[in-house]
């Protein structure tokens, strides 16, 4: 009786994934989930990556734009040229761009959004992008020419970010719960705390996408979310939150997993204005003191690269100086004594919420204590992370991943919160603003992960991956995310 | 009955006025800026006191207390610092969630707790009353976040009934919104079920034992009509409290549940507004649920009355 059940059951499983099977082939709907739902639908006002998930090439586009291998190609600008000094760039526009509201995109309206986004009032959370610019005006209605104070080699860079998007005056106002842009996709729904619902925009400028609409639902424990991809309730997880479920999905024919690599530098921060942690000896011996493989392996499933600088493993310039760092708890443990601390000495160790930093700092506060660094863990949440650690600067240790793109440029900050403060290096960083000239600029920026590699300025930990896990017949979908975004423009079913 | 009324009136005002204080002071204790939240790690200072004054927050915080308190006075609760939308609207869509769901559950769990309830007090001591209890013992000791994985596991994963999670909306049907409210209120239900039951056995149990039980039986009423028309009346009074009680729980704890079923409810805006310093959130939807607690108390008070004469003229 048993066997007849089962078999019983087998059956209609065959025939479930037969229908299913069918019921796909025709599909032309995607709903994606995601962690973290947006707080509003205005990428040039907030910090959080959950609105670029969302809407960043779906939805808005910028000048330029970041291509899933992180380069940068022309988006709403099809072309523009740079003057000789490097202190102006003319863009040109591609025409027939329409909002979703039906208005044309011109000239006037990219002179909207960037001088919205370095006005004085401006709530833009990366104003520092737009800092360099002192005019930008309408040449033609398709033509229009920002003038920066001082050269920048990383405009064209700057200006592919969600925070630097092409919005229209016309509509700004309810742009948090309507936005309104040129991109593939128009927004058509949000159901706050469930999900938010786009549709193809017919009358997109340029490749049409192939869903028809498209679905982010947010789910945030790791549990529902493993429950809610096994049932198929959505069709792919994007950044999935339980890295220990992976090898059951790469086993089952159903799903495909993709892992592939961000931006996000997640490094051991180090106070080094704190005494003893201001002295380099110190550093180098807790750099030696931590075995990246063993925080990949506990911490993260064993997904993640491991790095001895604050540079992405997949950037062309990227320069592999772990050996710098390499574990070795006998000589942290010389060290140590050279600086004076045999018996080794106690700090704090504050860890924000995401699993990466709670699982990782019980993991190097062991292997700390192997070589006489004792450290007092405390969980924080990350509006206090940000108030103690990040503007409060009262920490010795802290874990966090540096999520922006080519965010190399804050050791060139003395008040960052690590506190670094090196006149050569940040000598460096200016000149390779001004600097156009990719080789000279390629030599500069491994030049600058070496300063900061032999510092020992932070513990460089590895470099953060992004797992996928999506329905088995989707194609197109970002493996890397160069900036955080979900780009559904490319995605179809197959068959 | 009126100064029984009044008396329970008065201390329903006092009790929230206090809640209030109490609530806005918790709260804005707790560490964190939420402008400086919002705008991540790479905003300059300028930025965070623009955003800071947009939102209020430049001002003292007895005059943002006394804005908020005469706000909620006059029905309007502001505006949330995150979602930049009118808090009022936000409750109002959430709870065409969470009150379904919390009703629903209690909805269950009264159905599953009279019978089973009636039936161990009326086989007292007997096999039935020994399995009834071993079934609540487990109902309360099993955590219920983990009955609903267990739930998903079997009926999502496995049967493919029903889905992981989510919330249909009631656009679709009423059928489809009460279907993805089922495993969760089942989940929320089974605990409370348990509780109740055996409240309900014990209450039984006790005036079943009274003296005017036994004069009923001598008159020569079935042991079942005694049951039914003199014990159960009597026996109310401590089930109605804890269904109160389980009301109020049910609104505002099920935060764990719908995180687990991913439903847009209360707890889940609750949630995420305390995780981003959406204070203003936190605050007026923990003083709404304050409210209801109060006010389900306030109706549990007069339901005594209703059922208890000598309530009535004791005030």
């Amino acid at each position: 009786m048993p066997i007849k059940t089962g078999r019983l059951l087998r059956i209609s499983a065959a025939a479930l994934a037969l229908t299913g099977g069918a019921v796909a082939a025709a599909q032309s709907d995607l709903t994606v989930a995601l962690q973290l739902e947006p707080p509003h639908l205005d990428p040039t006002s907030a910090a959080a990556g959950a609105i670029d998930s969302v809407l960043y090439s779906n939805v808005f586009e910028g000048l330029t734009r970041f291509a899933s291998d992180g380069s940068i190609i022309p988006g709403l600008a099809k072309s523009w040229e740079i003057s000789e000094d490097g202190t102006s760039y003319t863009f040109h526009l591609n025409a027939g761009v329409t909002f979703h509201d039906g208005s044309s995109m011109d000239a006037q309206d990219v002179k909207f959004s960037l001088d919205r986004a370095r006005g004085e009032d401006s709530a833009n959370a990366q104003k520092a992008l737009f800092a360099g610019i002192t005019d930008v005006s309408v040449v033609e209605p398709l033509t229009v020419k920002v003038s920066l104070e001082a050269a920048n080699g990383s405009f064209l860079f700057n200006m592919a970010w969600g925070d630097a998007v092409i919005v229209a005056p016309e509509t700004i106002e309810n742009i948090k719960t309507n936005p309104v842009g040129t991109g593939a996709f128009e927004f058509s729904n949000w159901v706050q705390g469930d999900r938010i619902e786009l549709t193809r925009n017919a009358d997109y400028w340029g490749t049409p996408a192939a869903l028809e609409s498209a679905t982010f639902k947010f789910i945030s424990d790791p549990t529902a979310a493993f429950a809610a991809m096994m049932a198929e309730d959505v069709d792919a997880f994007v950044n999935f939150p339980a890295p220990e479920n992976l090898p059951q999905f790469e086993a089952d024919p159903r799903f495909q997993v993709i892992v592939g690599s961000t931006e996000g530098e997640t490094i051991l921060s180090t106070n080094n204005k704190m005494p003893p942690l201001d002295n380099v000896k110190v550093r180098k011996a807790i750099a030696h003191a931590i075995d990246r493989q063993a925080i990949i392996d506990g911490a993260m499933f064993g997904v993640g690269t491991p790095i001895g600088t604050h540079f992405a493993p997949h950037h062309p310039d990227y320069l592999d100086l772990t050996a710098n760092s390499a574990y070795d708890p006998d000589l942290a443990k010389q060290l140590l004594a050279e600086a004076g601390f045999e018996n080794g000495f106690e700090t704090t160790l504050k860890l924000p919420p995401p699993s990466y930093a709670r699982r990782g700092g019980e993991i190097i506060a062991a292997q700390l204590r192997a070589v006489g660094i004792q450290t007092e863990i405390s969980n924080l949440e990350w509006a206090q992370w940000l108030e103690q650690v990040f503007r409060g600067k009262d920490y010795g240790l802290t874990i966090v991943s540096h999520t922006e793109p080519m965010d190399i440029g804050i050791y060139a900050r003395p008040d960052y919160y690590f506190q670094y403060d090196n006149p050569a290096f940040q000598t460096l960083m200016t000149d390779l603003r001004s600097e156009s000239d990719p080789a000279t600029r390629s030599a500069m920026l491994q030049n600058a992960q070496t300063i900061i590699s032999e510092d020992y300025v932070n513990g460089f930990l590895f470099e953060l991956a992004v797992p996928t896990v999506a329905n088995a017949k989707i194609r197109g979908l970002w493996e890397n995310a160069p900036t955080q975004a979900t780009d559904l423009t490319g995605v179809s079913w197959s068959n | 009955m009126i100064p029984y009324i009044f008396k329970r009136l008065l201390s329903l005002l006092i009790s929230l006025c206090l809640a209030s204080i109490v609530i806005f002071t918790v709260v804005e204790v707790a560490p964190g800026d939420p402008a400086a939240f919002m705008l991540g790690i790479n905003a300059q200072d300028d930025t965070i006191l623009a955003l800071r004054k947009e939102l209020g927050l430049d001002q003292g915080k007895f005059a943002r207390y006394l804005s908020w308190i005469s706000g909620m006075l006059s029905g309007d609760f502001g505006l949330s610092y995150t979602y930049r939308s009118p808090i009022a609207d936000m409750v109002g869509e959430r709870l065409w969630v969470s009150l379904p769901l919390a009703l629903y559950a209690l909805g269950l769990s009264v159905l599953i707790a009279f019978p089973t309830g009636l039936y161990a007090a009326a086989q007292r001591g007997k096999r039935g009353d020994a399995m009834v209890m071993g079934a609540t013992q487990l109902g309360i000791a099993i955590p219920n976040f983990w009955f609903a994985m267990i739930l998903v596991v079997i009926f999502a994963i496995k049967l493919r009934w029903f889905s992981a999670g989510g919330f249909a909306g009631w656009d679709d049907g009423v059928l489809n919104g009460l279907k993805s409210l089922t495993l969760p209120a089942i989940a929320l239900a089974l605990p409370q079920a348990a509780i109740l039951s055996r409240v309900m056995r014990s209450a039984l149990i006790e005036t079943l034992g009274e003296d005017y039980i036994r004069t009923a039986r001598a008159k020569g009423l079935s042991k079942r009509a005694t049951l039914w028309h003199h014990a159960l009346r009597n026996a109310l009074i401590p089930v109605l409290t804890i269904i109160g009680l389980q009301f109020s729980f049910l609104m505002a704890g099920a935060i764990i549940i719908e995180q687990v079923f991913f439903l847009p409810g209360l707890g889940r805006l609750v949630f995420q507004a305390i995780t981003q310093r959406d204070l203003i959130v936190v605050e007026s939807v923990v003083m709404l649920l304050v409210f209801a607690v109060i006010m389900v108390n306030f109706l549990v008070d007069l339901a005594y009355a209703a059922v208890d004469p000598r309530l009535r003229s004791q005030a």
